[in-house]
């Protein structure tokens, strides 16, 4: 097989017809560009989605306590006033995977400082829960054991806070005003930005949950509690741990339902790959689809160059070149189209997505799997749809082929 | 000396369903090394046929047929292919020249499906000559719209040659040229024919044939006359007394 030369032949024909060869390209161009802008907005939102739920902390296990029925109204979660402080310093110190408890309690307050003031959530946490949900503070710090113990008036803040009642910037070791009462600001916590959900995470003082209890919500019980296993692969024995430690507090019998609920974040990681791949299959659907298309443009142009270089081939086959060269050739130059046209479309894939993300903000990742398995399909789509127009050629008599006008 | 071509009995036979169409019957012909034959016939007197199975193209329905003596009867496509590429060198009517493809890398085809180990710089150099021999040494880079009908048919020559083959064969070379520049195309096939290259070419004008050095006659697939042309005309005569008349007709200068 003459290989070489063949490729020389076909390229040489594919550039006498350049306008010709870019248009029947296109289709390819835009097949592959289009999968690579996709691909790559899929990857970069679902590291974003990722890294949101990363964000929430690594092996966090939420504990509520059970609802309460009052007058027929049923109070949903964490209304049952049945969880409480000593339940939670019990899963941290007798559940032998959990390495750290954050009682949560939650509420709105209206807070003043510097004459402003501004409506926003106030959470009673414990002096873990920054570590347990892996956020860092920018300046200052958290408050302590000993300051949660004590139900002391300290708190840290979010970013927006800072930005409503602090615009002069510098509110570490300011006070501020909730409800009244005086706290001091110890640290700002580094901006998170918005939640899956669409909250400003960034929109919250932060207090010792002890001063919650005591100073607004004036109770006993607690909500929920964070609780952090030590490895993701313990997580569903310390949930069955918990779980049993909880029963035998609460003193429920064998048989009877549980007065808590165990959740884990798994869901919400489920919930968001569900998503991820229903995309993927759809991606890979258009993919499809637009390299079919693109096949057949190649193949209908091929078809036509094949008609319209009857007598080159009738002149090549009489002067020594076998089916075989013709065939090579023609298929050499389907191949040539459709990567041409597989890189030309990876080109504008990539540069389509970086000004996405560039002019739109949108967060992409440029997958490498993608663009090979680009390549590779553009490839294989110029090998299935120039056979035929090739070995049409390749058939052909070389008498009537001459004779052809 | 051995013989170049040699049919022997040649019979073709088209068989389109129900009509039968008997286009050759049983011709013999046989060719010498450094012939110049001129093979002659009305239309359908199977000339065309003929000139198909000379050329490798198509096999005979019965009949032998010895290319340089290779029985060529009964190879297959491929065979038949590299036979073309190695014995034989066309010529055709419409001179069936690659367009945007240059005179010298159409000269270069024929090299390029030969065999293998001829490096791109032979090729040219051997290319290069041919075009030098029909005198379009100064047209190599020319692309085929670019000359005219007689400098097409001389880089057609050029490709035919370009392999060396045993015999040059040529379908009605001159039937798509004016008459003068006929003569010039057979000047240059009488050029050819006295540096030993055979030639077999094909053509229904007598004057065409008078060039030539033997006349075969065709008739309904048969071969009715062989004979030697004896007042043979010489190209380059017939040009410069072509000149002659030109210039008292105040033509040219």
């Amino acid at each position: 097989m003459r290989f070489f030369f063949t490729i020389y032949v076909a390229l040489r024909a594919l550039r006498r017809n350049k306008m010709r060869s870019i248009l029947t390209a296109l289709g390819i161009i835009i097949g592959v560009g289009a999968v690579i802008v996709m691909v790559s907005i899929g990857d970069g939102s679902e590291a974003q989605i990722e890294a949101q739920i990363a964000a929430l902390g690594q092996n966090i296990i939420l504990v509520y306590a059970g609802s309460a029925t009052s007058g027929g109204a049923r109070t949903g979660y964490g209304g049952a006033g049945n969880l409480s402080i000593p339940d939670a310093l019990a899963m941290k110190n007798e559940v032998r995977d959990v390495i750290a408890v954050s009682p949560e309690i939650r509420g709105n307050s209206q807070v003043l400082a510097n004459g402003l003031n501004w409506a926003t959530r106030i959470m009673g946490e414990s002096e873990d829960y920054l570590d347990m949900r892996q956020w860092p503070l920018s300046e200052g710090a958290m408050f302590t054991e000993q300051e949660v113990r004590t139900s002391a008036k300290v708190c840290v803040i979010g970013k927006t806070i800072v930005t409503n009642l602090f615009p002069d910037g510098d509110p570490v070791g300011k006070t501020l005003r909730i409800r009244n009462m005086p706290f001091k600001i110890l640290g700002v916590l580094v901006p998170k930005g918005f939640s899956l959900q669409g909250t400003d995470q960034d929109d919250m003082v932060m207090i010792p949950y002890t001063s919650a209890m005591k100073r607004f919500s004036r109770q006993t019980f607690l909500p929920f509690v964070n609780v952090q296993a030590d490895d993701s692969e313990h997580m569903a024995v310390a949930e069955q741990d918990i779980s049993n430690l909880m029963r035998d507090r609460h003193h429920i019998n064998e048989g009877r339902d549980d007065d808590f609920t165990v959740r884990d974040q798994q869901e919400i990681a489920d919930a968001a790959a569900a998503t991820t791949a229903t995309m993927r299959y759809l991606l890979l659907a258009v993919a499809c689809v637009s390299l079919i298309v693109g096949g057949i443009g190649i193949m209908n142009i091929m078809l036509v160059s094949v008609t319209e270089r009857t007598r080159e081939i009738g002149i090549r086959m009489a002067v020594g070149a076998h089916g075989s060269d013709i065939r090579m050739q023609f298929l050499i130059e389907a191949v040539v189209l459709s990567l041409m046209g597989g890189l030309l479309g990876i080109l504008m894939g990539v540069s389509g997505s970086k000004f996405l993300s560039w002019y739109n903000h949108w967060p992409t990742l440029i997958s490498t799997v993608a663009i090979v398995s680009a390549v590779i399909f553009s490839g294989a789509v110029g090998i299935c749809f120039g056979y035929y127009p090739a070995s049409k050629a390749a058939k052909l008599d070389p008498i009537e082929a001459l004779r052809y006008e | 000396m051995s013989s170049v071509i040699k049919l022997e009995n040649i019979h073709k036979v088209y068989d389109s369903g129900e009509v039968k169409v008997h286009a050759v019957r049983g011709v013999s012909i046989e060719m010498q090394k450094g012939e110049f034959v001129a093979l002659m016939g009305a239309s359908g007197s199977g000339k065309s046929t003929l000139m198909n199975l000379l050329g490798c193209l198509d096999r005979p329905t019965e009949g032998r047929y010895l290319l340089d003596g290779i029985d060529v009867s009964n190879l297959n496509r491929n065979e038949l292919a590299d036979i073309r590429n190695k014995k034989l060198g066309f010529v055709f009517q419409g001179f069936n020249l690659l367009s945007r493809t240059t005179a010298l890398e159409n000269t270069e085809l024929p090299m390029l499906y030969g065999k293998r180990g001829t490096s791109r710089r032979q090729m040219r150099e051997r290319a290069m000559n041919c075009l030098k021999i029909v005198g379009l040494g100064n047209r190599a880079d020319h692309f085929p719209s670019q000359l005219s009908g007689g400098q097409q048919q001389r880089a057609a020559i050029a490709r035919g040659l370009v392999n060396e083959p045993q015999v040059l064969l040529a379908d009605e070379p001159t039937g798509n040229l004016d008459s003068r520049t006929s003569i010039e195309v057979m000047g240059v096939f009488q050029r050819l024919n006295q540096e030993g290259i055979t030639i077999l070419m094909v053509t229904h004008e007598l004057d065409i044939a008078r060039y030539c050095k033997r006349n075969i006659i065709l008739r309904d697939g048969e071969l009715v006359n062989d004979i030697q042309v004896p007042d043979r005309l010489i190209a380059d005569d017939e040009i410069r007394r072509l000149q002659e008349a030109e210039a008292a007709a105040k033509l040219t200068k």
